[in-house]
């Protein structure tokens, strides 16, 4: 079978078309291009309730991204929830006293850790632990404390 | 009674043995593949007939796709004012399962039936047979050729649609509707993830083409050879690839996206 050297040609441009469209949908449509090699170091943080936190969910200070949680672990003994979060690590210079809280983005976005930088000149380092920590607001919790709230006022007066 | 219970018995044999001999074929076609990676122009020839007379198709099918996806869409998300996460819903919907299936079933009804009908002419004027005296192997000649071409095209094919699609997607949703710029690539971005949304379309892609392919080339192997055995074997290898590829996407979709 004798093939041309145009066929050749459009089956090359094929292959190279379809090898453009996937890296187009890899590095525009995907997080590939903002996940760096730059591995960062890791902290973590003991909270009593995540609420619904997943892995990979932003961790920001001051409204900026600068690390994503990558593991989410329960602790057996003291029964916290243990969130390990990986920052960048051209921030290598957060106060070892940081606190974190989960908080919402929008009344109906997904949650992400939120830290509070302290006063400490020591640094956040690889394996640090965040003492303070404010767990996720679960709204049914806050509806049940309003009403109780609200019922013993009634009772009190 | 019996008789209805014999022609059952009978049906369900005859649908067993096919399968059987398809699994045969398919080892046979795999055996085959070496021999054919040695001779690539076999393949390249293939390349063209199955991928490149498919792109046109693919394109303007994936533009199209995109851009219905972007004018529904903007309807249901802009009733909770969430019209900034059009990207997310069109390119998810795309990368996820439109890409991959709708290409699938494109790619079977032009790909697909060519291949059964250029096979089942070749066994019905009894190419295959003197391919065969010849002492030259058809399967290794003819099938599996084809076989990869339709292997190595679907994938390409599949994020070609998907690519296009997101593009029909931004036309509508940035030049006709007004949605801002930044906000369509930057939410897509933060919510598609490589290896949970793109790799596993790839997967699908890779798996529907094998699958389509080989019901194509089968289909025509295994034809009546006559005129009428081959168009019945065309017909077979649309209806038999569209079933193929949406149970497979359902049970794929299930393993792959089931547990979030």
């Amino acid at each position: 079978m004798y093939i041309s050297r145009s066929i050749e040609i459009l089956v090359g441009l094929f292959v190279a078309i379809g090898f453009v469209a996937l890296f187009f949908l890899s590095m525009q449509v995907s997080n590939l291009s903002s996940i760096n090699g730059d591995a960062g170091y890791n902290i973590k943080g003991h909270f009593s309730n995540i609420g619904s936190l997943k892995v990979r969910a932003p961790v920001s200070m001051a409204g900026v991204n600068i690390g994503r949680v990558t593991a989410i672990e329960f602790d057996a003994q003291s029964f916290e929830a243990v969130v390990t979060m990986s920052i960048e690590s051209k921030y290598n210079e957060l106060p070892s006293d940081t606190s974190a809280s989960i908080l919402t983005a929008g009344l109906l976005g997904e949650q992400y850790v939120g830290l509070e930088p302290g006063g400490e000149d020591e640094p956040l380092k690889e394996g640090s632990k965040l003492e303070l920590t404010q767990s996720a607001l679960v709204l049914e919790q806050i509806i049940g404390q309003f009403l109780f709230s609200n019922n013993t006022k009634e009772e009190n007066q | 009674m019996m008789d209805f219970l014999q022609r059952l018995g009978v049906k369900s044999l005859g649908v067993l043995e096919r399968l059987g001999r398809g699994t045969v074929f398919f080892f046979n076609i795999l055996v085959s593949v070496p021999s054919v990676l040695v001779r690539p122009r076999l393949l390249f020839a293939q390349m063209y007939s199955v991928g490149v007379l498919s792109f046109s198709l693919i394109v303007i099918s994936g533009l199209f796709v995109g851009m219905v996806l972007a004018l529904q869409g903007f309807y249901t998300l802009s009733d909770f004012g969430a019209e900034g996460m059009l990207g997310v819903m069109v390119a998810a919907s795309l990368v996820r399962e439109l890409g991959p299936v709708v290409a699938a079933l494109l790619f079977a009804g032009r790909a697909g039936s060519a291949l059964t009908a250029e096979i089942g002419l070749m066994k019905a004027t009894e190419q295959l047979s003197g391919m065969e005296m010849m002492a030259v192997d058809p399967v290794a000649r003819i099938i599996t050729p084809r076989f990869l071409a339709g292997l190595l095209s679907m994938p390409l094919l599949a994020s070609l649609f998907s690519a296009i699609g997101v593009l029909g997607g931004y036309f509508i949703g940035v030049g006709l509707l007004g949605i801002d710029e930044g906000g369509y690539w930057s939410q897509m971005q933060a919510k598609i993830d490589f290896s949970e949304d793109i790799l596993n379309g790839l997967i699908k892609s890779v798996v529907f083409g094998l699958v389509v392919t080989w019901i194509a080339v089968f289909e025509g192997y295994d034809a009546v050879p006559t005129s009428e055995g081959v168009s019945r074997a065309t017909t077979q290898t649309v209806v038999h690839s569209a079933f193929a590829v949406l149970l497979l996407d359902f049970i794929l979709t299930a393993l792959m996206f089931g547990d979030n």
